[in-house]
């Protein structure tokens, strides 16, 4: 049987490494073209069938030759004024939405967006299975604690019970040992249970024992909630708009970065300006009540106040480009499942502990960054594992708090 | 502290070992008085009970049991349209220029969010060279200052602009139309298109009049050349100061020091540098510029024209020329720097501080007999630092007197305040029928006027500048006017009917003549400046040598017993247009170490003489008018005289300064027609018994009699000896003697990726204090005041230390007695070291303090508990403890307590809280910065790429900042050329090895015979 299952994968993986060689004959144009897509085309087009803000673009590059697209991407507001009728229909279509000119993608570029989106129908299960792949890894991880915890309680359950059980035998045996049978017989068992825990409750020994178990317990639960003092783990606030990153970032997946400009620049990521959501919305669900809230702020000329999910403390120092653009997480490393959630809430502790356990597991993203160089060389003659952020420095006061 | 040959001394008290100084000498935090001795609690903080204790531990649990129940709600707001050029967290930085009245730099300005938050020199402009005051450092302070005009104002009252530009304009219409005279009263103005929006101003009311004035004014040195002579110190070999304080104060410094420090850095690598300029200095208080001299030594007021005069006659003497028959003086040195004078012909210059046109004509002909026009001196390419005409002002006050002015608009100016017969134009003011003034306070001029038309300020507005003929540069806004105001450009363009009152228009507009479609606008915008070169000329000034003579001769005194007022310019305060700057307020002069005040600075002798005594007040009276200033005991001062410096005193400034020392312009006289900052009639000094005591930093941190803390040596010597003047301590071990740094109980540290360090070079430190207030603006420095600064409280991060010094040597008791005369000066500044055997690291009982893999000394102040242990045990005394939440407690009221003054804060560094050590972080925001750019490029960092705030602004470039482990680093390669030289470690003996060497100081003078010889008995 386990021959059976090894043959089984050995032919899986076969297969899966023909498929990807096929598939990676223009790995390069499409992974280049997904970059592109994902930032810039993501927020308004779907590369299914299924209209966003602009329409599908599923068979666009069968239903439109290639030196119209290049035109259109590079100016459509030109290829509409040229009275192209294919172009002004698709306008009127989309409530003469103005798509925005990317004057500055070459032809090669646009194939390889074009190369992307027929991938993506090409194969559309291969997708998910690649991006699954990372959770699945994480999920372990974390499960593996929780495991441990209900094992080790139901480890105590089972043994207070061998205990109890244990200690009555031991006080039967004791008892006919040392009663005649007519005696044992004569007292009821409750009123023997009620007598022996009359006996119990006057033993000192016992009394000591009790009280020191509760000031453990007490003193257990205070040091656990002193710990748990200014951790927000959960906090979902409710907002002032109900934005949905469900929708947003999980149905029409509209890259993190479209919005939250800052994340692969500066210290913080930032919450969109109101123009960002009037790329689409000036057009999409115009009508929907909380939209109109974006509407009316920017009438009122009134920022919107969104309420802050995560806190850090002013003492700590985080810079959201070293992590995102330098050390290459992913924003779900700390933000979890976003792409789920209909209200944000912190999934991460971020406590100090948190960061400095991240700190020590995590390898540094030295691969091609020529900082590193002389530090991964210097690690590698003196160590066999790989370079982890704490071998750098990653745990210094300094690095966060200044 | 004493020096293998030297004794050095910080002040009078500690050569004297005074009781008070024998009293805080060994006490590390020089607490204050306990709590009955003195009033105001707050600022005791030692005098907390076992009650207070519970109190407060009491709150503090059930604060923490609050906090667990529930997290405050935070808010996070973002733009609703942001501006493209805007990404939050992200500094842009903006090219732009510093202008305050004659005052110029060409700077960058960082802006977080839309808000400036530090000032930065621009290294494009050839004319400022990227070098910056601490007044233009502080400037971004100012901007934010709560008691500016939050708009525009009739009679003390809030008003609109339109109605107030109504009645100005029917006002001046009415004037004109009557013939009336009007008159715009204006400090130097740099901007060339501002004029022509004066000239369009004119056009419209012809009976206009501009006077300019300037508070420091430079008409004699004007009268003399015909124009404003570029200077160029760093041609010179041979530079002789007659009063003139050109590194502190006196017309462009820190465009001079950057210049002087050319020719004073000196390489011990083989073929390095070897010569120095030689640099004397006549003058009548110890000046900036004079500690930093080769050759010093003083005359008295009285004798300034002579001395100039005796000057030329010894160079006229070498070079046959006819001398002037002037009575002799005698000055120490003069001789000797006439001698080096003509010896280094053509790269020779003389300045002169004073202000008679009389003699600056002497010292024309002078600079004329040496060859200095053409080389050192250009009258081709003149500034317009000082364009003011000291004559056009007592007419216009005369005149307005007499009643003759019918309108009057000041521009910017503060007459009342800051010209001697300000008290007259006071008077005279209410006969004026139309006062305006674009002043952006309510200060003493402008709270007599009728209309306040407040201007923006620099950061808020569009301008330019003409600093020098032909270079130009831009002004132009950072951040929206945060008040009401108006750029008072726009103002007149308003009163004067232009079409548009859009200054921004005007300016681009005007300037396409400027640019002749050469250039383009845009880029001139981002780089700030706009150079078409200089056009040097070897023309010397017309000068009527006999006149001048004659002048000279009855003006001044050979010889004089009388006391006599000299006043100066401070070199952190200037003019006091500035002086509502806390970070101003609280920078110690470079000399006497005193801030928050002027003060009566007095020599040793004359101290003694008149039975004056330092911190005791004394009202000072001169020809009737007399102020109260305490009394500061000033070594190296010229005997007979007193000095009190302006910049004090102000009265409607704001907060910081009302009230603070007083005004000595009012004792500024008229000598041949320009103003002459000394006086010479009837000065008596007065004691009034009572104390006030001087803020003064000089003997806070005392060295403890540590060795070689400073160390120097002569050119000659090092010229033999490139190790001449190093101290090398040597231990006495088991195994015979060992060199203190081989030494050790530690392993020493391991850098494998960086290793920060900064070599400071004590030749071309001039004590100017610049990085001071850089590192101040940079890492949210508190501001703590007057009394916590005399708690020995001051938060400074970096300090420049300054000793005092004579060539008595060590055991000659009598010559240290009268070393006091006229002392040595060296500046040491000082921040922490980022020891690699920090003492501090080792006695942190909470690890609040550790060691990076970068070479930083860490300080976590979020696990600081405050013990201080540290700072005991700091060998350089840079650990501050912080006392109180200066950034929010009512009692700190230096501009921080409120939003508006919060805004200037560097929001990447913490603002630290209450009962936390702090100290030099070597600006470890800006490396980590600067590692994640590159990291982001994927490369190494470049060097220079990452600068600290106080390399960054040193004019001198006497700091250098960097990775020692990058080998091509500036830092790695002077290290190398040193290391076998000049650069040694502060306290070698204790063997912390600290990661900032300094360079020995080298005076180019001879050594005493004197001296040489005691030195020969000794080694006998």
């Amino acid at each position: 049987m386990i021959t059976m299952k090894r043959l089984k994968f050995v032919a899986l993986t076969m297969l899966l490494g023909l498929f990807a060689s096929v598939v990676s004959v223009n790995a390069q144009d499409v992974a280049e073209g997904e970059q592109i897509f994902k930032n810039n085309c993501a927020a308004c087009h779907n590369t299914s069938a299924e209209p966003l803000v602009g329409p599908g673009l599923q068979g666009v590059s069968q239903r439109r030759p290639l030196d119209w697209i290049v035109k259109w991407v590079h100016n459509p507001q030109a290829v509409i004024a040229s009275g192209d009728k294919y172009a002004n229909e698709l306008y009127n279509k989309f409530g003469k939405a103005q798509m925005t000119a990317y004057p500055n993608y070459s032809e090669a570029q646009i194939k390889s967006v074009l190369a992307y989106i027929d991938a993506q129908n090409a194969a559309p299960a291969a997708a998910p299975a690649a991006g699954g792949a990372a959770p699945a890894a994480a999920a372990p991880a974390e499960s593996n604690g929780g495991m441990l915890q209900y094992i080790l309680i139901a480890l105590l359950g089972v043994m207070v019970l061998v205990l109890i059980a244990l200690l009555s035998i031991v006080t039967t045996l004791t008892k006919l040992a040392s009663l005649s049978p007519e005696e044992a017989a004569e007292v009821p068992l409750l009123e023997r249970i009620a007598e022996n825990a009359k006996k119990l409750a006057a033993n000192s020994a016992f009394k000591t024992g009790a009280a020191l178990l509760i000031t453990l317990l007490i003193g257990k639960a205070t040091i656990d909630a002193a710990y748990g003092v200014g951790i927000h783990q959960g906090y979902a606030p409710e907002q002032p708009i109900h934005f949905s990153h469900k929708l947003h970032a999980g149905n029409y997946q509209i890259n993190c970065a479209y919005c939250h400009t800052g994340v692969y620049k500066g210290k913080g990521a930032n919450v969109p300006s109101a123009n960002i959501c009037m790329n689409c919305h000036n057009v999409i669900k115009r009508e929907s009540p909380e939209i109109q809230k974006i509407y009316k702020a920017i009438e009122k000329d009134e920022p919107i106040q969104w309420i802050r999910v995560h806190n850090l403390p002013d003492l700590a120092y985080f810079n959201h480009a070293q992590h995102t653009n330098v050390g290459g997480l992913e924003c779900k490393n700390c933000h979890g499942e976003i792409e789920k959630m209909e209200v944000v809430q912190q999934r991460s502790t971020l406590t100090m502990g948190w960061c400095i356990d991240c700190h020590r597991k995590t390898d540094v993203n030295a691969k091609g960054n020529a900082y590193y160089d002389k530090l991964v060389e210097i690690h590698n003659s003196e160590n066999k594992g790989p370079l982890k952020v704490a071998n750098i420095g990653g745990l210094e006061c300094s690095k966060c708090h200044y | 502290m004493e020096n293998t040959t030297k004794r050095y001394w910080r002040g009078i008290e500690e050569l004297k070992n005074d009781a008070e100084f024998v009293k805080y000498a060994d006490r590390e935090f020089g607490d204050a008085p306990s709590a009955d001795e003195k009033e105001g609690a707050i600022f005791d903080g030692t005098g907390s009970h076992r009650r207070d204790f519970l109190k407060v531990l009491g709150f503090g649990m059930s604060a923490v049991a609050l906090a667990a129940c529930e997290a405050p709600v935070k808010n996070t707001i973002p733009y609703l349209n942001k501006p493209e050029d805007v990404e939050p967290t992200i500094a842009n930085w903006y090219a732009s220029t510093f202008v305050d009245g004659g005052e110029y730099a060409s700077v960058l300005v960082k802006t977080r969010e839309g808000r400036p938050i530090k000032i930065e020199g621009n290294k494009a402009s050839s004319v400022s060279q990227g070098t910056l005051s601490g007044r233009a450092q502080a400037s971004v302070l100012s901007l934010y200052d709560n008691e500016k005009l939050k708009g525009p104002q009739k009679g003390g009252q809030a008003a609109e602009w339109a109605t107030i530009d109504k009645e100005i304009v029917a006002g001046l219409a009415q004037v004109a139309s009557s013939g009336g005279q009007i008159r715009i009263v204006t400090n130097s103005i740099l901007s060339p298109s501002t004029k022509k929006v004066l000239g369009d101003f004119i056009a419209k009311y012809p009976t206009t009049k501009v006077v300019t004035y300037d508070a420091n004014s430079a008409a004699g040195l004007v009268a003399a050349n015909g124009v404003l002579p570029s200077f160029d110190f760093s041609k010179a070999k041979t530079i002789v100061s007659l009063g003139a304080d050109f590194l502190g104060s006196w017309i462009a410094p820190t465009e001079f020091a950057a210049q002087w420090a050319k020719t004073r850095r000196v390489s011990s690598a083989k073929d390095g540098n070897k010569e120095m300029s030689r640099h004397y200095q006549f003058e009548t208080i110890m000046s900036n510029t004079g500690a930093n001299a080769d050759y010093r030594s003083t005359y008295k007021p009285s004798q300034e024209g002579l001395v100039a005069a005796a000057l030329y006659n010894a160079v006229a003497a070498k070079v046959g020329a006819t001398a002037l028959s002037v009575a002799g003086v005698k000055v120490e040195y003069l001789e000797k720097a006439a001698a080096d004078l003509v010896a280094t012909k053509g790269a020779s210059i003389i300045v002169s501080g004073s202000n008679d046109p009389a003699v600056q004509s002497i010292v024309a002909a002078t600079n004329a007999l040496v060859g200095a026009y053409g080389t050192t001196i250009d009258l081709g390419t003149p500034v317009n630092y000082r364009q003011g005409s000291d004559a056009d002002m007592n007419a216009f006050i005369s005149e307005a007197k007499a009643g003759q002015i019918a309108a009057v608009i000041f521009y910017n100016a503060n007459p009342v305040y800051n010209h001697p017969r300000g008290a007259e134009l006071a008077e005279a003011l209410p006969k004026i029928g139309l006062t305006i003034a674009t002043n952006e306070k309510a200060d003493e001029t402008a709270s007599l006027v009728k209309y306040n038309t407040p201007d923006s300020h620099y950061l808020e507005s569009w301008n330019d500048a003409e600093p020098k003929k032909g270079f130009y540069s831009l002004t132009q806004p950072t951040i929206s006017t945060i008040f009401k105001t108006r750029q008072a450009q726009s103002s007149f363009l308003t009163w004067a009917g232009a079409a548009s009152a859009d200054y921004a228009a005007y300016l681009q507009a005007s300037w396409t003549g400027i640019l002749g479609g050469k250039v383009q606008w845009s880029q001139v915008l981002h780089d700030g400046v706009y150079e078409t070169g200089a056009s040097v000329s070897a023309a010397t000034p017309a000068v009527n040598l006999a006149d001048a003579a004659a002048v000279v001769a009855k003006t001044y005194k050979a010889s004089s017993e009388a006391l006599e007022l000299a006043i100066y310019e401070k070199v952190g305060m200037g003019t006091g247009s500035q002086a509502n700057n806390p970070w101003l307020q609280e920078l110690p002069e470079p000399i006497s170490k005193a801030c928050w005040t002027n003060y009566v600075a007095v020599s040793q002798k004359t101290a003694a003489d008149l039975k004056l005594e330092q911190d005791k007040e004394v009202e000072l009276t001169v020809a009737g008018k007399s102020i109260k200033l305490p009394v500061l005991v000033q070594p190296g001062q010229a005997n007979g005289t007193v000095a009190v410096s302006i910049g004090y005193g102000r009265t409607k400034a704001g907060k910081s300064a009302d009230g603070v020392g007083a005004n000595a312009y009012p004792f500024v006289t008229t000598v041949n027609g320009t103003l002459a900052f000394f006086n010479t009639a009837e000065v008596s000094v007065k004691a009034t018994g009572e104390e006030v005591k001087i803020a003064q930093t000089q003997t806070h941190n005392t060295v403890m009699a540590r060795e070689a803390v400073v160390q120097e040596t002569v050119l000659s010597e090092y010229k033999k000896n490139v190790e001449a003047g190093r101290f090398k301590p040597e231990i006495l071990t088991a195994e015979g003697k060992k060199t203190a740094t081989d030494i050790s109980l530690w392993n020493g540290h391991k850098y494998n990726n960086h290793a920060w360090g900064m070599v400071i070079d004590l030749n071309t430190c001039t004590g100017c204090s610049a990085c001071v207030v850089s590192c101040s603006a940079e890492n949210n420095v508190p501001v703590v005041g007057r009394q916590e600064v005399i708690n020995r409280r001051e938060m400074h991060w970096i300090r420049i230390d300054r000793y005092y010094s004579s060539d008595a040597s060590v055991e000659d008791l009598q010559g240290l007695e009268v070393a006091s005369e006229n002392p040595e000066v060296v500046f040491q500044p000082m921040l922490c070291q980022h020891c690699n055997n920090a003492p501090c690291e080792t006695v942190c009982p909470v690890l609040a303090t550790t060691h990076s893999t970068e070479g930083l000394n860490q300080m976590t102040y979020n696990r600081c508990i405050g013990t201080r242990y540290c700072a005991n045990n700091c060998p350089y005394k840079v650990r501050r403890f912080n006392w109180f939440r200066y950034y929010q407690t009512d009692e700190f009221d230096f501009h921080f307590n409120n939003d508006l003054g919060r805004m200037v804060l560097n929001p990447d560094v913490t603002v630290r809280s209450r009962g936390v050590m702090e100290k030099c972080s070597m600006c470890v925001q800006r490396i980590q910065a600067g590692k994640l750019e590159a990291k982001k490029e994927k490369r190494r960092p470049k060097d220079g790429e990452i600068q600290v705030a106080c390399a960054q602004s040193c004019p001198t470039n006497a700091i250098t900042f960097g990775d020692m482990n990058d080998p091509a680093s500036e830092i790695s390669q002077l290290l190398a050329a040193e290391k076998v030289g000049r650069a040694f470690g502060v306290i070698e003996e204790i063997n912390v090895k600290p990661s900032i060497s300094y360079l020995v100081k080298v005076r180019n003078k001879e050594r005493e015979a004197k001296k040489a010889e005691g030195e020969a008995k000794e080694h006998a």
